[in-house]
């Protein structure tokens, strides 16, 4: 805005003088109307933040890390939980990850016909679906044939979330990649699947990273899937044919419960969500950072 | 009043043409490749109109002719790069080795080996120097070893005369070079899986004078061992470079001629137009 200014002071004509005068005030109002909401933007969320951050560190201790339930007044943790949410965040990505990495290929490099037109259709929707359907999905499909909650149907209700967020991230990303350089390599005499793998998909790395990033921090916050497929689990539980803890189920009992301490509790697991959350994305992004 | 005499600004040019000439006319020229009755089109769109050419071994051949003439579509029909665009189709023969590159049953990847190309915006992959040129040795497996593909990576790049340049950040992305090196980056990258063939769209026309020059420089030192064929706005740059030179325009082939008569005295008055800039 002063820039603004300043330039306009070289010109003197009159004329101009008052529509320079009208241009400089709805200019000086959109700016500060934009800044205003922006502020606005930031602020909640440094709220939300901040809060959460407040209200969790005072019932974070090393213990709380490792313990399982207990209880009320006995103290107890979210030891479990914690690694229940790795596991089934874990094996999901491994399930979800590769499949919409290859159907989002799929789509931005053979997909121009009618096949990838109902394939996009589809994820679309998928994408809008409430989580809640997914697990539901699971649980007739998976879980009453297998006669108890697992914790991988629970994996297998996140994996579904995931697949067709990375599906269309990827095959935008990919969509992205400039023609000239799949023409380079064919020009080369390397046959199709080739410029995919070689050109294609290292040049459209990061971005899919990204995709698959916002995928897995989506299903790790995701509680309705996982209350009818992986049920929870008061105990560590290693093997996924049982029903497993997760820190998003976890938190919805701590928080409906009737005592105060379970609701600091509630919090601090809040906080160690958000901080795998944001530890995920940090990993993610220093991986597949920009080497050439 | 020769349209030569406008164009021919710098003294090289006058040079090339006199040592280009005495020996051309005494070698028999093989035809590499021959063009019969092409026609193309992008859907209902036809750009090219039965084309004829044919292009001798080891010589080079410029297209010349305004923008959207079907110079480039053309080049591209040479390595079957059209086959990528949706709704293109083509019709006639283009023998390359007397063998139709359109007959049923051609293995497109073979010929693109066989049939090089260097785009008009420089193209490098998103890998190291190394790898760039390493690329096309790697895939279609013609290196014995490691010694072997390190050897042929340095050749290609010496041959596009860029070695020196780079011979000691190999392991470097290919895109902290400058525009004139990622372009001999990407012929060094063609040279290196030996094609008999190397098409040029427009290889220079994003380059500065200094890097067309070495550009210019290296395809003569290449029509020692290849079939060249360039597609060029610059008619400086044809007469400079070339020995046959064709001329498009609104997709047919106007006149096809050695280089020397066609900047002198073209056998076609739209030839001749257009070479002294009446139109295009």
């Amino acid at each position: 805005m002063e820039n603004a200014a300043i330039e306009n002071q070289s010109f003197a004509g009159a004329d101009v003088q008052n529509s320079r005068g009208k241009r400089q005030l709805v200019s000086s109002i959109m700016t500060t109307l934009t800044a205003a909401c922006a502020v606005f933007a930031i602020f909640l969320l440094l709220a939300i933040l901040g809060y959460i951050a407040v209200r969790g560190v005072a019932s974070l201790n090393l213990q709380f890390l490792i313990d399982t339930p207990k209880p009320v007044g006995e103290g107890g943790g979210i030891g479990n939980a914690i690694v229940g949410s790795l596991m089934m965040t874990g094996l999901a990505s491994l399930i979800g990850l590769p499949i919409g990495v290859a159907a989002g290929v799929y789509l931005a490099e053979y997909g121009n016909n009618w096949f990838g037109k109902i394939v996009r259709f589809v994820a679309d929707t998928m994408t809008g679906i409430p989580s809640i359907i997914v697990g539901i999905f699971v649980f007739t499909l998976f879980v009453l044939p297998m006669g108890r909650q697992s914790g991988l149907a629970g994996s297998l209700a996140l994996a579904i979330i995931m697949i067709p967020i990375v599906a269309r991230t990827t095959e935008e990303m990919i969509r992205l990649v400039p023609n000239s350089m799949r023409e380079g390599a064919l020009a080369l005499g390397a046959p199709n699947w080739r410029v995919t793998w070689d050109i294609v998909l290292p040049a459209a790395k990061s971005g899919i990273a990204t995709g698959a990033m916002l995928a897995i921090a989506r299903v790790s916050g995701e509680t309705a899937p996982l209350l009818f497929t992986a049920l929870n689990s008061r105990f560590y539980n290693f093997y996924y044919d049982q029903p497993m803890a997760s820190l998003t189920v976890q938190i919805y009992n701590y928080a409906t419960g009737p005592f105060e301490v379970e609701w600091r509790m509630a919090w601090a697991a809040t906080l160690i969500l958000m901080l795998l959350i944001l530890a995920i994305n940090i990993a993610v992004r220093y991986l597949t950072r920009k080497r050439f | 009043m020769t349209p030569l005499s406008q164009l021919d600004s710098s003294v090289k040019t006058a040079e090339n043409f006199e040592e280009k000439k005495p020996g051309k006319t005494a070698k028999p020229a093989v035809i590499k490749i021959s063009v019969a009755d092409l026609n193309f089109f992008y859907g209902k769109t036809q750009a090219l109109h039965n084309i004829a050419l044919e292009i001798p071994e080891r010589e080079v051949m410029a297209f010349i002719g305004p923008s959207g003439c079907g110079k480039s579509t053309f080049l591209r029909t040479l390595n079957r790069m059209n086959d990528t665009i949706p709704g293109a189709r083509v019709e006639g023969s283009v023998k390359i080795d007397a063998k139709n590159i359109y007959a049923p049953g051609t293995d497109v990847v073979n010929l693109r080996r066989k049939v090089g190309m260097v785009f008009q915006k420089s193209n490098p992959f998103p890998k190291s120097i190394f790898d760039n040129v390493a690329y096309g040795i790697r895939i279609n497996q013609m290196a014995r070893n490691k010694a072997d593909l390190n050897e042929r990576v340095e050749k290609a790049l010496t041959d596009s005369a860029l070695w020196d340049e780079v011979k000691d950040r190999m392991k470097a992305s290919a895109f902290g070079l400058s525009g004139g090196q990622q372009q001999r980056l990407c012929i060094a990258r063609a040279l290196a899986v030996e094609p008999e063939v190397v098409l040029m769209d427009e290889p220079a026309s994003a380059l500065d004078p200094i890097a067309t020059q070495k550009i210019e420089e290296l395809i003569v030192e290449l029509k020692k061992n290849y079939t060249i064929v360039i597609v060029t706005h610059n008619m400086q740059q044809a007469s400079r470079v070339s020995d046959k030179t064709a001329f498009f325009l609104l997709g047919k082939l106007i006149e096809v001629n050695s280089t020397r008569r066609m900047f002198t005295n073209p056998d076609q008055r739209l030839t001749e137009d257009y070479i002294t800039g009446r139109f295009g």
